[in-house]
């Protein structure tokens, strides 16, 4: 497995293969990346404030538990920090397993807990100012179905 | 210990970090403590229900005792991914 939480950008092509090779016991291998949305109220970057040292802790720990979980054979989180302008790659998790449905649900775990257990706090910089994002009801309570 | 500060907790208070001497015995007598020395923590402090705490960087919660606890970090809910 491997956790990296970075400033600089990743290559999301060269990511995944080097994620997908050797692993030829693995017949499944999910990639989910995430990529800052301007959502119409011109976004001119989102700025990605972390706790260093309980960030990588909260992802290997959130990593090992998926890895154990759906048994899987890797897995790979690459989340980013810092100013990001709209288009660009925030964060990438790869899951591999011997069949799909453990590697979506590993990836989906992943996906849902990072967004809420592990210490990001996003702000979002438009025209007329800066704002925190605020959390949502709905990204706790996706929590409850794992 | 170090108390360290996150996202609009850092920026109301004005301080990313600071080495607090206290004899508070949980989290929420820490709070309480630094509520009351300027309007700033008060204000960052007024609705814990709005923020989270992490002791020596794993989640906890405002009645988790601090005996030991080296660092302790104040900031928002998460919002990661």
């Amino acid at each position: 497995m491997r956790v990296a939480v970075q400033q600089e950008a990743f290559d999301f092509g060269a990511e995944a293969q080097r994620f997908a090779s050797g692993h030829s016991e693995m017949g499944a291998i999910v990639t989910f990346t995430g990529i800052v949305r301007d959502v119409g109220d011109g976004l001119e970057a989102m700025e990605i404030e972390h706790y260093p040292g309980m960030t990588e802790k909260a992802l290997t720990d959130l990593t090992q538990q998926a890895i154990a979980r759906w048994s899987l054979g890797d897995a790979l989180v690459i989340h980013r920090h810092g100013r990001l302008r709209p288009g660009e790659m925030i964060m990438m998790v790869a899951t591999a397993a011997p069949h799909r449905a453990d590697a979506f649900a590993a990836a989906e775990f992943l996906m849902d807990y990072l967004k809420s257990r592990a210490p990001f706090w996003k702000r979002e910089i438009t025209k007329s100012g800066a704002d925190w994002v605020a959390a949502k009801d709905a990204d706790e309570a996706a929590l409850k179905r794992w | 210990m170090d108390v360290l500060y996150f996202a609009w907790v850092r920026e109301r208070i004005g301080l990313p970090r600071e080495s607090v001497e206290t004899s508070a015995a949980t989290v929420a007598d820490l709070v309480a403590e630094l509520k009351a020395r300027e309007e700033r923590y008060a204000m960052a402090f007024s609705d814990i229900s709005a923020l989270r705490v992490a002791l020596d960087q794993e989640l906890s919660d405002f009645d988790a005792p601090l005996a030991g606890v080296r660092e302790v970090a104040f900031f928002p809910p998460m919002t990661g991914g």
